[in-house]
């Protein structure tokens, strides 16, 4: 290790030489900076999860354009939106279908707890604005109380849906009638509910009777082939009035990640949480760093005597603030990706270690060491030749 | 590089210490001219200034009043980096060793080849190894200072300062930590160098035992050059 470093520094490599030296201190500073790479990978796990469980609903429908409520913030958030528009934007020639998409959140009683099911209904003839797994399924919602649910619900048996089918369909008793499950897709769970199911608008309506059916959450376009969808939906914002959201299926969720994101109390919380996480490898790194340069102001005075230009004690500190980042790294994203696996293991959250975020991580615990470093170098200063002798 | 005649030539020279009322002079008027690769020896009872003037030639402490050439450069008023770039052509002896306690033997004495650049060649590592060989520590290349006596920690000290072949080594009780004869030996070494290359030596030691080695004998006292001479 002296060897490799001498040869990618191109001088001895003090730095290293000094850490290796009290193993106590190294031993602490490499538990903080993976505690604090612990911290903030968990936090961008779960707010990944959080974004991916947002793209989640969403995919599960093909539109090229959404209409909403101008406060459908989300996809489950805000007001209803007129069906009427839907027929207003079917007069525009560029829209060739739309559908309107209804959204409700339906408990299912079982003896092993209540299973909430975000359930969407929308008209079993649409099944060209279904996911392509879930438009196979359309024509089958067709018969009333019929319904197709999402396989990764929370605590759903897999024997319970391995064999669905519409002769030997699972019944259960929700919103006060029987419904008949006669198929299974793959969605995932959600932070606000346990999994999904799709209905029929005429079954969503009879499962929530206080929903009319003139006042769905969306509005589902498809345009004509060659349409321009940016166009079109400036047209329509303009056309349909009365302030609606009228973007791309992208666009939709994007701007719903970023509310979650930034404006819901989870969002921040998450935010904050990697704020914290990365003041804490800082602060760790900085005490690490600051002792060791008071320790070593002696050995520095002299070789300050024997000629060496302040950076080459910048350098120093900087070797040591990055070997802290590199070796604080290394455990920190092992532990972290074994908290993912028990994460997901226990909420079904989709939390994913991608090599993106390690990377992202392992730079930005570079920059934070560095920064570190770089206020304890301020601490040089106090290393004086003239007080050797 | 140029042979200076005189490579230290101090005029003037004034030094104080402490700010406002608490300034008190500790150097007066100090006048010394140094030949090349001669050994000069500073004497004087403890508190006479003989470290500070001293630092005041090493370029360790900046200079105040009258004029220090060290090497044809002026030092009072000197930049930084020159100062830096002087102490290249200067090896230094302390009292303590003042070792790196996390460097081995032989990585303490690259420390003196590193600093004139090159990175870790080695054709350093063969001359560091040579020089522990001369100071006798040549089974010892990879021990911490940790586990060498102190006699051995002072000549792992000497080996640094010498390693990088300078043209002037400064030394300040060398011998004070040593017993009589590695003291000596160290002082033998110093003088032998000097005849070879031409380093110029000045040392301030209490030990009367190698005054015999001197070309010249300075006595301060009071911050003042109060006798000067060849024994
Ligand atoms: N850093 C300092 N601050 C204040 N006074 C100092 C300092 N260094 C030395 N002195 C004073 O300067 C005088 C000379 O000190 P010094 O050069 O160390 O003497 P010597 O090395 O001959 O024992 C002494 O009176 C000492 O107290
Ligand atoms: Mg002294």
């Amino acid at each position: 290790m002296t060897r490799l470093l001498q040869r990618i520094l191109g001088r001895l490599p003090v730095g290293w030489l000094q850490l290796t030296h009290s193993r106590g201190r190294l031993a602490a500073a490499i538990a903080g900076v993976s505690f604090a790479n612990v911290l903030v990978l968990v936090q961008l796990g779960i707010a990944g999860a959080l974004n991916g469980t947002i793209a989640q609903g969403y995919d599960l429908f093909r539109a090229d354009i959404l209409i909403s409520a101008p406060d459908a913030n989300t996809m489950t958030d805000g007001g209803n939106v007129a069906r009427q528009h839907l027929w207003q934007a079917l007069a525009d020639p560029d829209v060739a279908d739309g559908a309107a998409l209804y959204i409700g959140t339906l408990t299912w009683s079982r003896t092993s707890g209540d299973t909430a099911l975000q359930t969407f209904g929308i008209g079993p003839d649409k099944g060209d604005f279904l996911a392509p797994n879930l438009a196979p399924h359309a024509a089958s919602l067709m018969r009333a109380d019929t319904a197709v649910i999402d396989r990764m619900t929370r605590r759903l048996e897999p024997g319970l849906v391995a064999t669905l089918s519409e002769t030997t369909p699972l019944t259960f008793e929700g919103g006060g009638r029987t419904l008949s499950v006669t198929g299974a897709f793959t969605g995932g769970v959600g932070f606000s509910a346990d999994g999904y199911m799709l209905v029929s608008d005429q079954t969503f309506l009879s499962l929530f009777p206080r929903r009319l059916s003139g006042a769905p959450n969306h509005l589902l376009i498809r345009l004509a082939p060659g349409a321009d969808p940016a166009q079109v939906a400036d047209r329509l914002r303009r056309d349909l009035g009365g302030d609606l959201r009228v973007r791309s299926m992208a666009d939709a969720i994007a701007e719903d990640q970023q509310y979650q994101g930034t404006e819901r109390p989870t969002g921040i919380i998450f935010g904050f949480g990697v704020v914290i996480g990365v003041l804490v490898g800082i602060v760790i790194v900085y005490q690490v760093l600051s002792t060791d340069v008071a320790d070593h102001l002696r050995e520095y005075a002299t070789f300050k005597a024997v000629g060496y230009p302040h950076r080459y004690f910048i350098s120093i500190i900087l070797e040591e603030a990055l070997i802290l980042a590199t070796l604080g790294f290394v455990p920190g994203i092992a532990i972290a990706t074994g908290l993912y696996a028990a994460l997901n293991t226990a909420t079904g959250l989709p939390l994913v270690m991608t090599v993106d975020t390690a990377l992202a991580v392992l730079a930005g615990t570079m920059a934070a060491c560095a920064l570190s470093g770089a206020i304890a170098t301020r601490r040089l200063a106090a290393a004086d030749p003239a007080d050797l002798f | 590089m140029n042979k200076v005649a005189s490579p230290i030539r101090v005029t003037g020279l004034n030094h104080w210490f402490g700010k406002n009322e608490a300034r008190k002079q500790a150097i007066f008027d100090v006048n010394l001219t140094i030949p090349r690769g001669s050994l000069t020896i500073l004497m004087g009872p403890s508190g006479s200034g003989k470290t500070t003037v001293l630092t005041l030639m090493g370029c360790l402490r900046d200079v105040q009043g009258g004029s220090v050439r060290l090497l044809d450069h002026e030092l009072n008023g000197a930049r930084t980096a020159e100062q830096v770039a002087l102490r290249r052509r200067l090896g230094f002896i302390f009292q303590a060793h003042n070792l790196h306690g996390s460097l081995t033997a032989r990585q303490n004495v690259l420390i003196g080849l590193e600093v004139h650049g090159g990175g870790a060649s080695a054709a350093y590592v063969e001359a560091a190894n040579h020089m522990l060989g001369l100071v006798g520590l040549g089974e010892r290349l990879d021990y911490l200072p940790g586990s060498l006596s102190g006699g051995q920690k002072q000549r792992v000290a000497v080996a640094r300062a010498l390693v990088g072949n300078p043209e002037i080594v400064f030394a300040d009780e060398p011998t004070a930590a040593l017993d009589k004869e590695s003291g000596r030996t160290v002082v033998e070494m110093l003088k032998a160098l000097g005849r070879e290359r031409g380093t110029t030596t000045v040392m301030v030691t209490h030990d009367n035992r190698i005054l015999d080695l001197a070309d010249r004998i300075v006595t301060l006292e009071d911050g003042r050059i109060v006798d000067d001479r060849t024994p």
